[in-house]
């Protein structure tokens, strides 16, 4: 961008800065830092939460002991969605910019996200035997989630079956990923739009829960470990398809060279 | 502690089987996500350093 030095001092830095987040080798550098740490705090969260809700949480009233299953169900079926809107924003940015980063980040998403929304559906399931007293029902929300698991395999297999025909196969599964997108709010107001067995969400962070606080606690808990998680199986990943794809770099080639990876 | 006693950790009144079910689930799916992606890594970089070895001797 040329614009006869008139340029703002604070633009160019923002954009430097965004095009060094956008280098492989940057994002190498500095994930490899952040990695232990997240990994660790994803452990304490996870471990603090696992053993608070199995062991901490009083009964349901009706429910009774079944209600632990929420604390695996809820966090896995929030990341879900949210790790699709993540993996839909990096085909965004891939799209619109050809930012290689961006295109190997929905790459490692889908991956991950399949297997969450996998766990929401295989946890409702068996939720939903003691508590609505059937395994699976083509309930709105259950079937748009099911939708929802073969927009990640659909993109999954989309780039392997493109595999070879280099920038093609990225823009196919960012375009996949961002069209899919309209699944989202389907998940979301399904349960208000459609009146059937899938109960509309008793927790919310802008009113007041229905339910009490020894209950939600730990959620609160899950939830940001499911995202850690999320985040650093993620991150592994990508630091992974960097090498790979980089190969021919000198600084990837130095790294394999003196086994310092 | 909710349970008087390991067996009623268990047990959990009847529902032992759907709650320890899906939390079976929950470390299979975080199992894979941790293995799967390490093998890959391994797998990638005997690859490339194979590679590397080969170009050298030509």
């Amino acid at each position: 961008m040329e614009t006869g030095g008139r340029e703002l001092p604070e633009v160019k830095t923002a954009a430097r800065w965004f095009h060094k987040l956008g280098s492989p080798k940057f994002f190498f550098e500095i994930s490899g830092r952040l990695l232990p740490w997240l990994w660790a705090l994803t452990a304490i969260l996870l471990a603090t939460g696992v053993v608070w809700a199995l062991g901490f949480v009083p009964e349901d009233y009706q429910q009774g002991h079944s209600v632990r299953i929420m604390y695996i169900h809820v966090p896995a079926a929030i990341l879900a969605q949210s790790g699709y809107v993540m993996m839909a924003a990096a085909g965004l940015v891939y799209l619109i910019w050809r930012i290689k980063l961006a295109d190997m980040a929905l790459q490692c998403a889908a991956p991950v996200g399949a297997t969450l929304t996998f766990l929401a559906l295989v946890t409702g399931s068996i939720w939903g035997k003691p508590t609505w007293g059937t395994w699976w029902e083509w309930d709105a929300r259950l079937t748009s989630t099911l939708v929802l698991l073969f927009l990640y395999t659909g993109v999954m297999a989309l780039r392997s079956a493109m595999e070879g025909r280099g920038a093609a196969a990225g823009r196919a599964a960012a375009l996949l990923a961002v069209v899919g997108v309209i699944n989202l709010p389907i998940i979301r107001y399904s349960v208000d739009w459609w009146h059937t067995l899938h109960q509309p969400s008793s927790f919310s962070l802008i009113s007041k829960p229905a339910m009490p606080m020894e209950m939600w606690l730990p959620l609160l808990v899950m939830v940001p470990g499911f995202y850690l998680f999320f985040c650093s199986t993620w991150i592994n990943r990508i630091r992974t398809e960097i090498l790979h794809r980089e190969y021919r770099t000198d600084w990837v080639r130095e790294l394999i060279r003196s086994n310092d990876v | 502690m909710m349970f008087d006693s390991f067996s009623a950790f268990l047990s959990m009144d009847g529902y032992g089987p759907f709650v320890w079910s899906a939390y079976g689930f929950a470390l299979l799916v975080f199992a894979w996500n941790i293995i799967q992606p390490g093998r890959m890594r391994r797998r990638v970089i005997a690859e490339h350093r194979r590679r590397l070895i080969r170009e050298n001797n030509e």
